[in-house]
């Protein structure tokens, strides 16, 4: 042994207790923020058992609610993924005036509270908004119906696909659009042989946060759908009017429901980007 | 004529990137365009490809003028500097993109792949994708891609300059064969005058946008037609000399420098170009060298370096290892000195800035 070496021995157990530290603050972490909630609606939709589980997410106004959140999702992704990627393109690719103002912008939603959002909408598309006055002479209800609840979601998940797609798009360059040109391949063909497969993984998250959001959004549907049952409810709105109602069982079952269907869009991520590494 | 570029202007906001450049290229022949980093060589390199839209002047390939033509209509190929493959399609892929645009057979598709993948030896490599090659072989890849579409034209940007030593000249043996074999006419850029020298038929030298001199590597090097051409190519000492009663002096000495091109009937300042290996330092007087003093002596491999102090101007010399090693040598002591060959220009061709430039830039000292 060289003079020295205990003196290292003893530096380095010291830096390894320092990093078993911080595993286990951050484990804590994760069972007091993450696992105890989730344990706690589970553990109380097992203990009411699998019957009122069953009977509670099927009711009319459940299912109603479930559908109408899947086609609020369903839209936004599809609106989102096209402007999201449109918007990417423009803010990477074209220089014109008032692009920093654009992508100031594009980050409002980010900052602005979804109840603030909402109001916005009313005081715009209400009864007596400016521009309410002019869809109502046209028999349009946006306001407590369908359209004010999409816009009202495709406002609050506005930012996701293009904030992720934005740094892939720069990082990406044009070389390689160049070199498509060069080989043969118009804008068109470039656009979907090359540019779209390298900036996908950007899309895929992108769309995975949109998914997240619209699901789990609360205060800006809230305020522009009025929450009607049967009608504007979506599954967050649900949830809370069944624990408002002390139906505590229906409230949990719906709440798992929506859990779940977190869970199974995160693993899809999770083994989709598990095949894109192994390549 | 493969290819006539004619009056070409291009100017990126204040900076003149391309400031009138003529030159015309024969079919077949492989021409190097080179110049220091920023004298626009690429430019011109992107403007033949319509990469880039020149302000003025117009492409002619194969006698037609292609100016108005997007870069797909101009079928040539282009090998860019980072390779620029296709990141998500492996090497087959890459090297079929171009056929299936085409929309060519699938059969004869992998049969052209096939054959360009052994072309360019990267026989096993088909299924692997650009980030497990090196540098080399995206290199090779990104040259079959472009030679499957079977242009009659190829630019290459800076072909090498991502490579080390050894991989870089490989490949410039390699293209200069491939060149031979396919005789397709070829430009590649480069900032430097070894590869231009090894394999370009034809030298297009280019500084600050504008052509500074076309011609064969012996051609340039051996009469450049101006300081920065005798300065970028090759290392070259830089002598301020004046004329005085007629006759040329190195400043600062009675060194006389003979040149009957000059006209010496008027004072004025000059500049003289001199290669090192055109110094001829000898430690007798035998054939009436002026004297001189070795500074310092440097050891570089197959041949030595002597810093030489001629009353106060200083002056790199070389000397072939085996006529270096004949005699004795050592630091301070006195030598003779003459030049083979030299070139005399006007100092009033901006030589200060033109000096500086090549500092910065690190050719001289």
């Amino acid at each position: 042994m060289k003079p020295g070496d205990d003196l290292k021995k003893i530096i380095y157990k010291r830096k390894n207790t320092g990093k078993n530290i911080l595993t286990f603050l951050v484990v804590i972490w994760f069972i007091v923020l993450v696992m105890v909630p989730i344990y706690g609606i589970l553990r109380q939709v097992i203990r009411n058992g699998m019957n009122i589980f069953i009977t509670s997410v099927s009711t009319p106004a459940a299912g109603h609610s479930f559908k109408l959140t899947l086609l609020l999702t369903i839209t936004a992704i599809v609106i989102n993924t096209i402007f999201g990627t449109i918007v990417a393109l423009v803010l990477v690719k074209q220089n014109f005036r008032g692009k920093l103002f654009l992508e100031g912008l594009l980050d409002l939603p980010f900052a602005v509270s979804p109840v603030v959002a909402g109001f916005m909408f009313i005081i715009l598309f209400g009864p007596k908004g400016w521009l309410g006055n002019w869809f109502h002479a046209y028999n349009i209800k946006i306001i407590y119906a369908l359209p004010g609840m999409i816009i009202a979601t495709l406002f609050v998940t506005l930012p996701f696909v293009a904030r992720e797609v934005i740094p892939v798009l720069s990082e990406f360059g044009l070389e390689q659009e160049e070199a498509a040109y060069i080989l043969g391949a118009s804008k068109w063909q470039t656009f979907w042989r090359v540019t779209l497969p390298s900036i996908k993984w950007g899309l895929v998250y992108g769309i995975t946060l949109t998914i997240a959001r619209s699901i789990g959004e609360f205060g800006a549907v809230l305020v522009v759908s009025g929450s009607i049952i049967n009608r504007t409810q979506t599954a967050t709105l649900h949830i809370h009017q069944q624990f408002t109602d002390f139906n505590y069982s229906g409230a949990f079952s719906a709440a798992m429901v929506l859990a779940l269907l977190s869970f199974t869009i995160l693993i899809i991520m999770k083994c989709l980007y598990k095949n894109k590494e192994a390549q | 004529m493969g290819i006539v570029i004619r009056n070409v202007y291009k100017r990126f906001g204040d900076f003149i990137a391309v400031d009138d450049v003529s030159f015309e290229i024969r079919t077949g022949e492989l021409v190097a365009l080179l110049g220091p980093s920023g004298s626009g060589k690429s430019t011109i390199l992107r403007i033949i490809a319509g990469l880039e839209t020149p302000d003025r002047g117009d492409i002619l390939l194969k006698g037609e003028d292609v100016t108005s033509f997007s870069t797909q209509k101009r079928k040539l190929g282009f090998v860019f500097q980072h390779y620029a493959l296709f990141k998500h399609m492996s090497v087959e892929k890459n090297i079929a993109f171009g056929l299936e645009i085409r929309k060519r057979k699938k059969k004869e598709i992998e049969e052209k792949v096939s054959e360009l993948i052994n072309l360019v030896k990267l026989q096993g490599y088909a299924k692997h994708y650009p980030s497990q090659l090196s540098g080399g072989q995206r290199q090779r890849v990104a040259l079959a891609r472009t030679l499957a579409t079977e242009p009659k034209i190829l630019l290459l940007d800076e072909p090498f300059g991502a490579l080390d030593a050894k991989g870089r000249n490989n490949l410039a043996q390699w293209l200069k064969e491939l060149h031979t074999k396919l005789n397709i006419t070829s430009i590649f850029v480069t900032h430097d005058q070894n590869e231009a020298i090894e394999i370009a038929d034809k030298i297009v030298v280019i500084n600050r946008g504008r052509v500074e001199q076309i011609g064969n590597a012996k051609d340039v090097y051996e009469h450049p037609k101006s300081k920065f051409v005798a300065s970028f190519i090759g290392n070259v000492n830089i002598v301020e000399t004046v004329i005085r009663n007629s006759n040329i002096f190195i400043r600062g000495t009675d060194f006389q420098i003979i040149d009957k091109n000059i006209d010496t009937s008027e004072d004025r300042d000059l500049v003289l170009l001199v290669r090192p290996e055109d110094v001829y330092v000898e430690s007798s007087d035998a054939h009436q060298g002026f004297p001189c003093r070795i500074q310092n002596i440097h050891y570089r491999g197959s041949f030595f370096e002597l810093d030489i102090d001629l009353q106060n101007t200083y002056i790199k010399a070389v000397k072939d290892k085996n006529i270096f090693l004949k005699e004795v040598w050592e630091k301070n002591q006195p030598a003779f000195i003459h030049f083979t060959q030299y070139k005399i220009f006007d100092a009033s061709e901006g030589h200060g800035k033109i000096r500086k430039k090549l500092r910065q830039l690190g050719y001289i000292e």
